[in-house]
Formats: C-alpha cells, sequence, structure tokens
C-alpha cells in the first residue's frame, strides 16, 4: 500500500461542518415556527426527505456509494435553506419539486457533491419562483398582528390537500412580505416613513420576520465562533449592503429605505450567513471573497429596489456563482517567494 | 527585542514531543550489520572506494564524493565490507539502491583522525574537506553543506540562521542535543561564522523547547549569537518559513537562501561540523527519536547504517504496530520494513498503531472550503492544484506554482474531507519530471537523427563526387554502382557486395557456433513474439521502401 | 438607408484593409505548425505510424494526411497534446496498437558477428561498434524504436525492460475507492 505523508489529520469533517450548519439554523427556525406556526417544519420535513430520496436515486444512477455521501448532511442543507425561503404555507408538491429539482439537476447533473457551480438551494428557490409565481407569495400573516391564525391541524390539511377551513380564503390568511408591501406602496406614492407605520412592519424590518433574522445572524455568529464560515463574507456582504442602502437613503429617504430594514428584511441574514458562505459556488481567495461577497450585496440591492422580484438574494447568490471561476482567476494571491522580488 | 515576521497560514498538530524528549539520550550499541546506500543525499550519488572482502575502519573512506553538490560517506565502525549490492533504502518508493554492506568485527577501531585547525586553512580547503567528510544537512533535506556554503565571490551573507525549530510533531532530537551539546553546538556554528561571515548570527527555536532555549543562551553568553524564540507553529522549521520569521525577507521562488543574504543550517549539522573539526570525525553517527507505540520513546545516538530494526529494539516496542514512519507525522515516509538503514536524513522513527495513527478517512470530494489555502505556508491554493493535479492539467498545475509547493502537508491536515494533497501535488510533480526527461530525451534523439540524415547524405554526395571522378579518370565503361547505397560507420568500408559475402561467411561462422554452443534466445519463439518479429518486419520493409522512394526522389530532384 | 450602407461599406473595407496589411505584416515563414506537432513527438524515429520518421508524421498530420492515433511511443498524452495543439478531438489507439511499456535493445555480444546492419537501421546512431568488430547499444541513447531488431542476421538483438529507479520512480496517483469512479481517469477523453 503506498502512503504518503502527512500520517495525521485534523479530526474535522464535511459532515461535522455541514452538521454544524444546520445546527445554527435550528435557531432561526425556532423564531420561524414561533411568528409563522408550525408549518415550515412540515414543509422542512417535506424537503429533508426529498432531497435525501433524491440524493440517493441519483447516486445509484452514478454508481456512486450511498453511505458517505448520504451521510455527508449536504442534501439537507440544501433541502432547509430551500424549506425556509419558501412561504410557510406551501402546498407539499412545491416543497418536493422545488427540492427535487434542486438535487436532481443543480447538484448531481453537475457531478455531485463539490462539484456544483450553483447553490443548489438557490436554483431550486429560482426555479420555483419563476414556475409557481402565485404560490410562492402566499406568506402568512404573522403571530402578534392580530391575524387569523390556523391551527397546526389546518395547516397540514392545507399544504396536502389544498383544503382550507369553510369561509376562509388564501388571501385573507397571507400578506405580501414586508419588502413587496414596501415596494407596491412605494409604486402607490406613499413615502417609506409612511409604509413603515403600517402595522405588519417592526421596529427594523417587519414583524416577526425581523426577528427571524436576528436570530439567522445569532446562528451566523456561532459558526463564525467555529469557524466553520469564513468571517470575510458575511462581513463584506452586509457592510456593502449597509453602505449602499445607505447613500440611496440619506440621498432620498423618502424612496428608499433604512440600511438596517435592508439587513432585517427578506434573507439577507440567511443569505449573509448561510448562502453566500456556501464555499462550493463560491469564490476562495481573499480578494476574491470581497469582489463576491459585495457583489452579491449589490445585485441584492438592485434587485429589491429596481427589480421585480420580491427578494434579491437568490439570484444574488446565482449570478455571483456564475462569476466565480473568472474571479478567481483574477484574485490569485501572491504566492511565498513571488513578490515582488521577495521585499 | 526582535520583532519577528510571520508566514502565512500554519497550523496546531497535537505535538507529542514530551514522550521522548525527557529522557536523556542514549548510545546504541554496535548494530550486528551496517547498511550504507551510497546516495544519501541531494545531489549526485558518492563514488564506490571498496569492494567485497575489505577490512576497512572506522571512519574509513567508503565513497567520495562524485561532482560539486555530492558528499562522501564513511564507515560507521570497523569491520568487513561484505557486499556492494543493492539493498531497500528509505525512501518513498522502497526500491533498492546500491548499499555498501559492514559486518563489524567489533573493534571499533578508529582510522587515524585529528581534529582540523580550520581558521588555518583557506576556507576553499575547508569546504572541500566538509565535503570530504560527507557532512550535509541533517535537518531532513541533506543538502550537502560545503555547497551551500561555497559563496559566489560578490555574495555577503547578512544573517546566518540556525534552525533549532523542529516544528514537526513527535520529534525531539534537535530539543534533547539542543539540552545536552550546547556548548558543541555552538562550536560548530563558530566554524559556519567563519565561513559565512555574518553580520548577525540567529538561532530560532520554538517557545515549546524551554529548555533548550535556556541550555542555548547559557551557551551563547558573552558571544554575538541571538538566541530567537519563536511561537510554535508547523512549520516554521521549514528553511523559508524560518528564515521569513526571523528576518522578513523571503527567499525568491526557485532561489536559494544566500542569494537574499540568508545561510540557514540546523542544529543537527553543526554539530556534526563540530565533530569533524573538534574530533576529526566524519560524519558517521546522528540523533534520532524512537518513538510512537514503543515502551520507552527516547532519543538514540546510532551510527548511519544502523538497520532500523536493531534501533527500534532499543525502546521496546509495543504489540499492535501498523507500520513504522520515517521522520515525523506531517513530511516523514512510511516504511513496512524495519530492514532498511539509518541514513543521514533520518532524524526520527515512529512506530504506528492503529489507536495513534488511525488509518486515513476514506476521501470525500473538495467542496472548495479553500481551508487548505488558509494553512498553506507557501501562499498556494491547493484546492485549485487538487483540481488539475487530479485532472492530469499539469500545465495549470505549474501556472498555479506547483513546484513552490514544500510538500508540509499543512493542507491535507486540515481538509475536511481528507483528500491525499500532498500526494496528489508529488503525483503531478513527478509526472512533470518525467515528461522533462522526456522530452530532453526527444530533444536529444532529434538532434541525433537529424545529424544522422545530413551525414548519410553528405556521404552520398561523397560517394557520388568519388565515382564521377572514377568515370572521369577511367575510359573503360565499367557499370555504376547502385545510387541509394547502404552507409556505413566506416567510409572506409567496402562495397555493397563484398560486404554482403563476408556477411554470409559470417552467418555461416555463427550458425555453426551457435549449432555447437548454446542456444539462441529467438529459438522456440512463441506466437506472440512471431507475430512481433513479423509485425517489426513489416514495419521495416515499409519504411525502407518509403526512406528509399524519398531518397530517390531526392537524388533525381538533384540530378536535373 | 443610403448613408447605412455607405457606412457598412466603409468599414468592410476598412477592416478587408487591415486585415490584408496584417497578412502581410505578420506572414509567417514556413509551416511552423510541423515544428510544433514534430515537438511533441517522441522522436523515436520507429516508424511504427508508417511515416520514415517523426518528421515525415508531422508533416503528414499537418496536411491532415495522418491520424493523430498512430504513435504508440507517445502514448496517450502525446495524442492528447497533439489534440491540443491541432483542436481536434482525442482518438484513442486503434485495436491493438497501444503504447508499450519502455525498452532499449540489448546486444548480445556473444553472438554479434559485426555486421553493421543495425548500425545502419539506427535512426539515432545509438549503435557503436565497426564492421568485424562488437556493437554495443548506447543505452541512455536509444528510443526503443526496434528498428535494429528485423535486420539482425543472427537475431542478437533483444529489447530489455527498463527496470524502475529510485530517479525515474513516480508518485502513484491517488487511488481512493470511494469519491472516485472506478474506471481510471486515464481512460476518459478529456473533453
Amino acid at each position: 500500500m503506498m502512503w504518503s505523508s502527512p500520517f495525521v489529520t485534523q479530526a474535522t469533517s464535511v459532515s461535522q461542518i455541514m452538521l454544524r450548519v444546520l445546527l445554527a439554523l435550528i435557531p432561526g427556525i425556532a423564531m420561524y415556527v414561533w411568528f409563522f406556526g408550525p408549518a415550515v417544519l412540515v414543509s422542512i420535513t417535506l424537503a429533508s426527505i426529498t432531497a435525501l430520496a433524491t440524493e440517493a436515486a441519483m447516486l445509484k444512477l452514478r454508481n456512486r456509494p450511498l453511505k458517505p455521501f448520504l451521510t455527508d448532511n449536504s442534501a439537507l442543507i440544501t433541502a432547509w435553506l430551500l424549506a425556509l425561503s419558501l412561504p410557510a404555507l406551501a402546498p407539499w408538491w412545491l416543497v418536493v419539486v422545488g427540492t427535487a429539482f434542486a438535487i436532481a439537476v443543480s447538484k448531481h447533473l453537475y457531478g455531485g457533491l463539490g462539484n456544483n457551480p450553483f447553490n443548489p438551494a438557490m436554483i431550486g428557490y429560482a426555479v420555483l419562483i419563476i414556475s409557481f409565481p402565485a404560490h410562492m407569495t402566499h406568506w402568512l400573516t404573522p403571530h402578534g398582528l392580530g391575524g387569523i391564525e390556523l391551527s397546526f391541524a389546518q395547516q397540514l390539511d392545507y399544504i396536502f390537500g389544498g383544503i382550507l377551513p369553510s369561509g376562509l380564503t388564501l388571501d385573507a390568511l397571507t400578506m405580501a412580505t414586508p419588502l413587496d408591501t414596501l415596494k407596491t406602496q412605494l409604486h402607490l406614492g406613499l413615502s417609506v416613513g409612511d409604509i413603515r407605520e403600517m402595522p405588519i412592519y417592526g421596529r427594523l424590518a417587519g414583524h416577526g420576520s425581523e426577528m427571524v433574522a436576528i436570530a439567522y445572524a445569532i446562528g451566523g455568529i456561532y459558526l463564525l465562533y467555529t469557524r466553520v464560515i469564513n468571517w470575510l463574507i458575511p462581513t463584506t456582504y452586509l457592510v456593502t449592503l449597509f453602505v449602499i442602502a445607505g447613500i440611496f437613503h440619506l440621498a432620498d429617504p423618502v424612496h428608499y429605505a433604512a440600511p438596517l430594514f435592508h439587513w432585517f428584511a427578506g434573507a439577507a441574514m440567511l443569505g449573509a450567513f448561510f448562502i453566500f458562505t456556501d464555499p462550493v459556488g463560491g469564490s476562495t481567495t481573499f480578494r476574491g471573497r470581497i469582489i463576491y461577497a459585495a457583489g452579491a450585496a449589490l445585485i441584492t440591492f438592485l434587485i429589491r429596489t429596481f427589480g421585480s422580484f420580491p427578494d434579491g438574494v437568490a439570484f444574488a447568490a446565482l449570478l455571483m456563482n456564475i462569476c466565480v471561476p473568472l474571479i478567481d482567476i483574477w484574485t490569485q494571491p501572491k504566492v511565498f517567494g513571488k513578490k515582488g522580488g521577495g521585499k | 527585542m526582535r520583532t519577528l515576521d510571520h508566514f502565512h497560514g500554519g497550523i496546531h498538530p497535537a505535538e507529542h514531543k514530551l514522550e521522548s524528549s525527557e529522557l536523556p539520550s542514549r548510545i546504541a550499541p554496535l548494530p550486528s550489520l551496517l547498511i550504507l546506500p551510497l546516495h544519501q543525499h541531494i545531489g549526485a550519488g558518492a563514488k564506490v572506494q571498496v569492494q567485497a572482502g575489505d577490512h576497512v575502519l572506522k571512519g574509513q573512506l567508503l565513497a567520495s564524493a562524485q561532482g560539486m553538490v555530492s558528499a562522501a560517506i564513511h564507515a560507521p565502525t570497523s569491520g568487513t565490507v561484505t557486499a556492494v549490492q543493492p539493498h531497500t533504502v528509505p525512501h518513498p518508493s522502497q526500491l533498492p539502491g546500491l548499499c555498501v554492506h559492514i559486518e563489524p568485527d567489533g573493534k571499533d577501531q578508529w582510522i587515524d583522525h585529528a581534529p582540523l585547525e580550520y581558521r588555518a586553512i583557506p576556507k576553499s580547503e575547508l569546504l572541500a574537506k566538509l565535503r570530504e567528510a560527507g557532512i550535509v544537512g541533517l535537518g531532513g533535506a541533506t543538502f550537502p553543506t560545503h555547497v551551500k556554503y561555497s559563496l559566489a565571490t560578490d555574495q555577503r551573507i547578512q544573517t546566518l540562521v540556525i534552525n533549532g525549530a523542529e516544528c514537526e510533531p513527535w520529534i525531539t532530537t534537535d530539543d534533547r542535543l539542543m539540552r545536552e551539546r550546547a556548548a558543541e553546538i555552538v562550536r560548530g556554528i563558530e566554524v559556519l561564522r567563519h565561513l559565512a561571515e555574518p553580520a548577525e548570527t540567529l538561532i530560532g527555536i520554538e517557545d515549546n523547547k524551554p529548555q533548550a532555549i535556556a541550555a542555548m543562551r547559557a551557551a551563547c553568553a558573552g558571544s554575538d549569537i541571538e538566541i530567537v524564540t519563536i511561537p510554535t507553529l508547523y512549520p516554521s522549521g521549514g528553511e523559508k518559513q524560518l528564515i521569513k520569521i526571523l528576518t522578513g525577507k523571503e527567499v525568491p521562488s526557485g532561489g536559494r537562501p544566500t542569494g537574499i543574504g540568508v545561510a540557514c543550517s540546523n542544529v543537527a549539522t553543526a554539530y556534526a561540523i563540530h565533530r569533524f573539526v573538534d574530533h576529526g570525525e566524519p560524519l558517521i553517527s546522528r540523533q534520532m527519536t524512537v518513538t510512537g507505540n514503543v515502551r520507552t520513546p527516547q532519543n538514540i545516538e546510532v551510527l548511519i547504517g544502523t538497520p532500523l530494526e536493531e534501533l527500534v529494539r532499543l525502546a521496546e516496542p509495543l504489540p499492535g504496530a501498523t507500520g513504522y514512519i520515517l521522520g515525523g507525522p506531517m513530511m516523514g515516509v512510511h516504511i513496512d520494513d524495519l530492514r532498511l538503514p539509518v541514513v543521514k536524513g533520518s532524524n526520527c522513527i515512529i512506530v504506528k498503531s492503529a489507536k495513534l495513527f488511525p488509518p486515513a478517512e476514506p476521501a470525500m470530494p473538495c467542496i472548495r472550503c479553500a481551508r487548505c489555502a488558509a494553512a498553506c505556508p507557501a501562499d498556494l491554493q491547493p484546492q485549485e492544484l487538487h483540481w488539475f493535479s487530479k485532472a492530469r492539467d499539469f500545465g495549470k498545475t505549474q501556472e498555479y506554482s506547483l513546484f513552490d509547493c514544500i510538500e508540509c502537508g499543512a493542507c491535507a491536515y486540515v481538509c475536511p474531507s481528507h483528500i491525499p494533497l500532498v500526494q496528489y501535488f508529488r503525483f503531478a510533480k513527478s509526472e512533470i519530471w518525467q515528461r522533462e526527461r522526456e522530452t530532453q530525451a526527444a530533444e536529444i534523439a532529434r538532434e541525433r537523427h537529424e545529424f544522422r540524415m545530413e551525414r548519410i547524405e553528405r556521404e552520398k554526395r561523397e560517394k557520388a563526387e568519388r565515382l564521377a571522378l572514377k568515370e572521369k579518370a577511367a575510359t573503360a565503361a565499367k557499370p555504376a554502382a547502385p545510387i541509394a547505397a547502404p552507409v556505413m560507420i566506416n567510409p572506409d568500408a567496402d562495397p555493397d557486395d563484398t560486404l554482403q559475402m563476408r556477411i554470409d561467411a559470417a552467418m555461416t561462422r555463427a550458425k555453426e557456433q551457435a549449432a555447437t554452443a548454446q542456444p539462441r534466445n529467438t529459438e522456440n519463439l512463441t506466437p506472440q513474439q512471431q507475430a512481433k518479429v513479423a509485425e517489426i518486419e513489416a514495419r521495416r520493409a515499409k519504411f525502407s521502401e518509403l526512406a528509399s522512394n524519398a531518397g530517390a526522389d531526392d537524388e533525381s530532384s538533384k540530378k536535373s | 438607408m443610403i448613408s447605412a450602407l455607405w457606412v457598412m461599406v466603409g468599414i468592410s473595407l476598412l477592416l478587408g484593409a487591415v486585415l490584408g496589411y496584417s497578412a502581410i505584416k505578420f506572414k509567417v515563414e514556413g509551416n511552423p505548425l510541423v515544428e510544433k506537432i514534430d515537438a511533441v513527438l517522441p522522436q523515436t524515429q520507429c516508424g511504427q505510424c508508417g511515416f520514415p520518421g517523426c518528421k515525415p508524421y508531422a508533416e503528414a498530420i499537418a496536411k491532415g494526411e495522418a491520424d493523430i492515433n498512430k504513435c504508440p511511443p507517445g502514448g496517450e498524452d502525446g495524442i492528447r497534446k497533439l489534440a491540443e495543439l491541432l483542436g481536434v478531438d482525442y482518438k484513442p489507439f486503434g485495436e491493438g496498437a497501444g503504447p508499450k511499456a519502455k525498452a532499449v535493445a540489448f546486444i548480445d555480444e556473444q553472438t554479434c558477428i559485426g555486421c553493421t546492419l543495425c548500425l545502419q537501421a539506427c535512426p539515432v546512431d545509438a549503435i557503436a561498434g565497426a564492421a568485424k568488430q562488437m556493437h554495443t547499444i548506447i543505452a541512455s541513447e536509444c528510443t526503443g524504436c526496434e528498428l535494429c531488431v528485423a535486420p539482425c542476421p543472427v537475431d542478437c538483438i533483444s529489447m530489455v525492460g527498463l527496470p524502475e529507479s529510485i530517479q525515474t520512480w513516480k508518485w502513484p496517483y491517488p487511488v481512493y475507492a470511494l469519491a472516485q469512479p472506478q474506471t481510471p481517469t486515464r481512460e476518459m477523453p478529456k473533453s
């Protein structure tokens, strides 16, 4: 048997890293359940089962061993991220189609773990929002706004059977997201200040969803602390988003929301700590990561402010994923002993 | 206090140094057999000067350095040369190399030797003597010391760096040596200072060796040698990394430290130099750590050439050995066979067990987490190099500075996918080297072929001219010789027909000879071999046909 | 409409002039492609491609008269390099025409009659000797083309495989069962 040094390795493994990411999502999920009911747990479970089943089927088709890849937890991350990006009251087939597409097409057709150029969860999201835009807007009214809240049994009825309690329509139960509302109301001529007075908004961004974002950030800080993710991407992303939003807000506070609103609305926090930090499709060099995260922040802001989609995080991730090979080539660091004649 | 620089990356593997660092080192008893490979250093192998049956004395020259980058090999004890034959040598390939085998006579009788008054002789002579004494860098790379200190006339050494970092886990030889022989090391350093005339001399020692630091401080008291404590961080003992830490200078890619005014030697090398100048002893022994799955891990002074078996036995191996590492766990070589000898570059032997060194976990695909890039002390992008090595895109690996990789193993250590990155890089490097060898061979073959074609052309021309002259001179009509005549090495050889006759005669002779003598290797051919011969014949026929056509074309064009 | 036409015509003229100028200015003497192809070929001069030597084969490839998979000594890497150089698809060796292990010729000096026929066959003058004298292969110059084997009237030349030495040993490609397909990547043409 041929052996090459080194003969010792650090204990961390891919599956541990992925497991930590899953753990870090738990505070966010807990907040989600508190404000929007347990329906999201059903989505996560559905997505997880679909992801593992699709992963197993694809591995079988590609003649790869099942065990190491099913236990690497990467499919679960895709499943969870996708489930968290969907409206909680999504019909079961929406979750299944999105997850299956993410795993089968955007992950395995590109070569499986480590070879997917795009973030699979975001591909799943993009496919769904383009194919089924109507179903992607049914966001439940958060707890504490005095809206009608369905029981868990009623939620299950809708998810699996499409049946709503008699006398209720989907429109009565759901509402547009804070980002969406902002966009529509601005079009109607209201100022940001007026819009923010509406009950769906909280202190920072959307009522309820801002707390979910804070919980994501807490999970992200755990990931930073355990060095699962590199600090550069979340920092650059958030700072750039803050600066761009801040410039627009300072120039025209009537039409542009405050930077903190951008931080805590939509999927910005989820993106900063969980989506853009996905290493596979991300840049690997120092300067590359700055460009990658800053670009993502710019695209997020542009789509949110000027685009027709409610949030820009998914498309920011995908668009920057495309640029990564080029960014990496551009930003190769200087090698030891090749730094301008060695000082 | 000196302000220290730092290198990029680095890792903190578990040190495992206390196991072996607390026992005083001992001297190994005389082994039953010594095996001395002729190639124990970087550069050309030594040229053997003894033969089987010779009786040699301790310190006697066995093989002399050949070429500039080479070093001599000496008999580690007195005894009889039993053989000069190949034996497996400590190398990852586990292939054999030529070795001198000595059976000790137990007398350990020295050859005449005397201390060297090195300040009284010219430096060039001192360097030549170091070459003859077989002194090479003992830190692991075994670069001949005399080459390192052969400075060009315009080269000035600003800093002499003495490497006492010993950053690899498990190894404690330099630690023990500095604790026990600090004064002797400093004597050796003085020789290096004499050679390099540096403005400053720095000894870099990692801060996990406080006793070695104290001992060296005490030994250097009153001299202007400075002991610099550096933070423990693998691979700070790498030559380029240590120089960067101590001086802030980066050895240019592909360059040598002397190019930036720095010379760097290991403490063990300094000690070996002391043994040579103060006692007249060539390099015949060294300190080695024996550790791992043994009862008493310790450091042992051992003769070069001692079978590792006998060395490991001194530390009482425990049951459950799963192999051995020669060197440290980060950069060492895995060996299964303990009959290999200790060589000049051996600093440690680790007995593996399943508990201390669990088998490598299966490798997962790279997820581009770039932890390897963060750990790389050469600022490389191992994840990209891995990608290209795996795809055998060797041009790209070179674009991404594959050859600046020092194979320290930091990348593979941190890889969460457990990819054997270093092996990928070694694979790519050796493939590139082979391609270079092939390109060179092809280049030589092309030149020789072109030269041959030219020569054939010239001979043809000369022959034609001679014929023309002959025709002019002789009025009698004579049949012209065939134009496309075969060409001989000997221009004065006979014409073809006579040659053919001679060949025929020789063939009959040979046939007679063969009939009476041993059978030829072409009899009893297997069908495959026959097919092969037939194929070659066919190709040759076509070849000569094409060649003669081409030749005829040439001829006709020339005539017209 | 007319002005647009004029603009188009003007642009075409201008570009045509630039192209014409550069064709003259940057004209390349000779056919560098042949040199480039020749540089990839292993220079064994063995004729296994059916051409008398590497250069003729290179010329034939350049003219498009020969396939790129006719050079066993160059190995699959050689084909790959040619494919890359010429911008064509990789093409595997035909049935039974793959590369052989590296070998050098060896003359059994007991049997050699000193006929010089092998000297004439050797494309790189790697055989030393003269008429009626023993011949010897200069192993370091031998390209292993086997052209000397057939001409020998007493069959005293054999091909001897080169043993692996520490100097020529190569680190093996890391193979691990888990994440890799079991088929070696060498068999898969690079896309």
